[in-house]
């Protein structure tokens, strides 16, 4: 400021051009890439399988299920297999990924902890209640969509509960809500556990296991339907927090005397995260990693801005994912091993050497 | 008319009292300097003014409208403020930071526009930050820190300037630089509440000191009103001697000691 330099060269300095829309071409080149790059991968995802169909006869599926025709002749069986086993599989496990992804990131900023996952709010395990549950008692035998409804149940009663018991707290800091969300998610997993260790039933156990190992095996269009409209609408909304989340990273104050009702963005996107993940962990079951170690790579790597934060761990989450799912098919065949354990394989140790690697958008403290 | 004016304001926290039935009022292109001891209710009068704090009794009007009928972007295009603690632990670069001042004069769904640029540019001239631009926050001192937020605050385009220990933890090269600019910045009709602890820097910069004691108003006016010895001894519970620097013309305060202390063992 008070430098060596002549005042004239601080007024050089000083004329400096505006910037130009540079940062917004590179955003939108980036979500182009990401969107691109998300269409390969969904279209790796379904040529690959006991049955291994040409990317180019995929591909012409994929695109004549989008409206798009083209002069590729596939058959009628290749068309069954992606259209019909795999393709709602994959979708389920792009949106999962997207939920969960976007849901980490938001959170993590919400909390300005980049540790935290969508989870933290007793989302998951309160879903997992719900679920466990539903096998528990039986309900699942009466109709296909019992397990998914009261796990969804599930998500949403224990969100609530653990905002309500926030509001009523004396200090209603950011970090109760964490410390609230640790003890009742404890409580939440002993639940759990009292119902594994009184089942009877050896099927009914190794349900509730694989359950809350997370799996997108037997996934239809019908699952599809069900999550696609409150994961893209909570993605599209939650889209429209970035500034604010910026912003609240440099701490309450500062984005209260700049314009944020802090507190009502906060619900509002606690709200939506617990929207997506309840979505996402209703169809799935549990499926840790994603929304941790994907906002975390993307922030690694671009740094904080939630801009562009926000639609590339959404993204991100999807890729990963659908990968992490193809795996899970393909790595023990004809075993196949539950997703969530995937992610966890390949999500832990990335996550360490990231973290090693560097520093850049983390907490410099 | 009055940027702010607040009558018999309280305001209680936890079943403490913080500030007591307090009335002041700034116009326009003043400056304010806010003393006190430690713990006199400084920081939450300015926190109170800024809209974070809301006061538990009293009236508190913003340009003659109460705060309580703003919304928090209508607040942030009058009032800007800068907090104590000006750390950042994030890396953005200072104009990703001196342009989320903007934010109050955004849509939802807008981003910046060239108008923006142009006025975080600005507020990075006034405060020398703009060679900075591009650096990240958390490589900066501390004294670029506060300047950078201060930009931040300036490109809110505000009438009313609220800072709370601007200069506490600075070298005296920017105590004097953050001063200068406020002092540059009243003159052209922006409000400025500081709460300061250095007396000399204020009665030399201030235009009005308000002292406060104990969450109350014990003397409010021109330095020379405010800082006399016998005041200065009841807020601080100090013996000062006050005399005028012939080299600036300002009022000086020079801490001598305790209670009487001090004439009982130098003078006899």
């Amino acid at each position: 400021m008070y430098s060596a330099q002549s005042p004239s060269e601080r007024l050089a300095r000083e004329e400096m051009p505006l910037p130009n829309k540079q940062g917004f071409h590179c955003f939108l080149f980036s979500m182009i890439g990401l969107c691109l790059a998300l269409f390969a991968v969904i279209v790796f995802a379904s040529s690959v399988g006991p049955v291994p169909i040409p990317f180019e006869q995929t591909i012409a599926i994929i695109l004549g299920k989008l409206g798009v025709h083209m002069e590729t002749n596939f058959t009628e069986r290749e068309l069954l297999v992606i259209s019909e086993v795999r393709l709602p599989r994959i979708l389920v496990g792009a949106l999962i990924g997207a939920a969960l992804g976007i849901s980490g990131a938001a959170m993590q900023g919400v909390f300005r902890n980049p540790l935290v996952e969508p989870g933290y709010v007793g989302v998951s395990s309160g879903a997992a209640v719900g679920a466990v549950c539903a096998l528990f008692f039986g309900w699942s035998q009466f109709s296909l969509w019992a397990l998914p409804l009261s796990a969804f149940m599930g998500a949403v009663l224990a969100v609530i509960v653990i905002l309500a018991v926030w509001r009523g707290s004396r200090s209603r800091s950011i970090a109760t809500l964490l410390l609230l969300g640790i003890g009742i998610n404890s409580l939440l997993s002993a639940l759990i556990n009292i119902m594994m260790a009184s089942s009877t039933n050896d099927q009914e156990l190794r349900s509730i296991i694989f359950w809350l190992q997370g799996g997108l095996e037997a996934r239809t269009w019908e699952h599809v339907q069900l999550i696609i409209l409150p994961i893209l609408a909570g993605c599209l909304i939650t889209l429209l927090f970035g500034r604010h989340l910026n912003m609240m990273l440099l701490g309450d104050d500062q984005a209260a005397s700049s314009g944020v009702n802090v507190r009502r963005t906060r619900y509002i996107l606690l709200a939506l995260a617990s929207l997506m993940t309840g979505s996402a962990v209703a169809v799935s079951g549990i499926i840790g990693f994603v929304g941790l170690v994907v906002p975390h790579m993307i922030r690694l790597l671009t740094g904080p801005d939630h801009r562009f934060l926000l639609p590339a761990s959404a993204f991100g989450g999807a890729i990963f994912l659908v990968l992490a799912d193809v795996v899970s098919r393909m790595v023990l065949q004809p075993v196949t091993l539950q997703v969530g354990v995937v992610c966890a394989c390949i999500g832990a140790p990335l996550f360490i050497a990231l973290i090693l690697r560097s520093r850049k958008g983390g907490r410099t403290t | 008319m009055n940027i702010v004016a607040a009558e018999k304001i309280s305001i209680w926290i936890d079943g403490c009292p913080i500030l007591r039935e307090l009335s002041f009022s700034a116009q326009a292109g003043e400056f304010i300097g806010l003393i006190g001891p430690n713990g006199s209710g400084k920081s939450t009068l300015l926190r109170m003014v800024a809209g974070l704090t809301p006061p538990s009794s009293g009236q508190l009007k913003i340009l003659g409208r109460p705060i309580a009928e703003y919304k928090s972007k209508q607040l942030a295009r009058i009032i800007g403020y800068v907090p104590q603690d000006t750390s950042i632990d994030f890396d953005f670069s200072v104009r990703e930071i001196v342009l989320m001042g903007r934010h109050p004069h955004l849509s939802r769904f807008g981003s910046e526009r060239q108008l923006d640029r142009i006025m975080a540019q600005k507020a990075m001239q006034q405060t020398t930050t703009l060679h900075l631009a591009d650096r990240m926050a958390t490589t900066l001192s501390g004294g670029q820190r506060q300047m950078v937020l201060i930009a931040k605050a300036l490109a809110q385009d505000p009438q009313l300037l609220l800072l709370d220990e601007p200069i506490s933890a600075l070298d005296i090269r920017y105590q004097l630089y953050v001063l200068e600019l406020m002092r540059k910045l009243t003159g052209k009709g922006i409000t400025a509440m500081a709460a300061l602890h250095d007396l000399n820097l204020a009665a030399r910069f201030c235009d009005r000191l308000v002292l406060l004691h104990q969450g109350e108003i014990l003397s409010m006016g021109k330095p020379d009103e405010v800082l006399t010895p016998d005041i200065i001894q009841k807020a601080y519970d100090v013996h000062a001697n006050v005399s005028i620097d012939p080299l600036l013309g300002a009022l000086t305060v020079t801490a001598l000691g305790e209670r009487n202390d001090f004439t009982h063992h130098n003078f006899h």
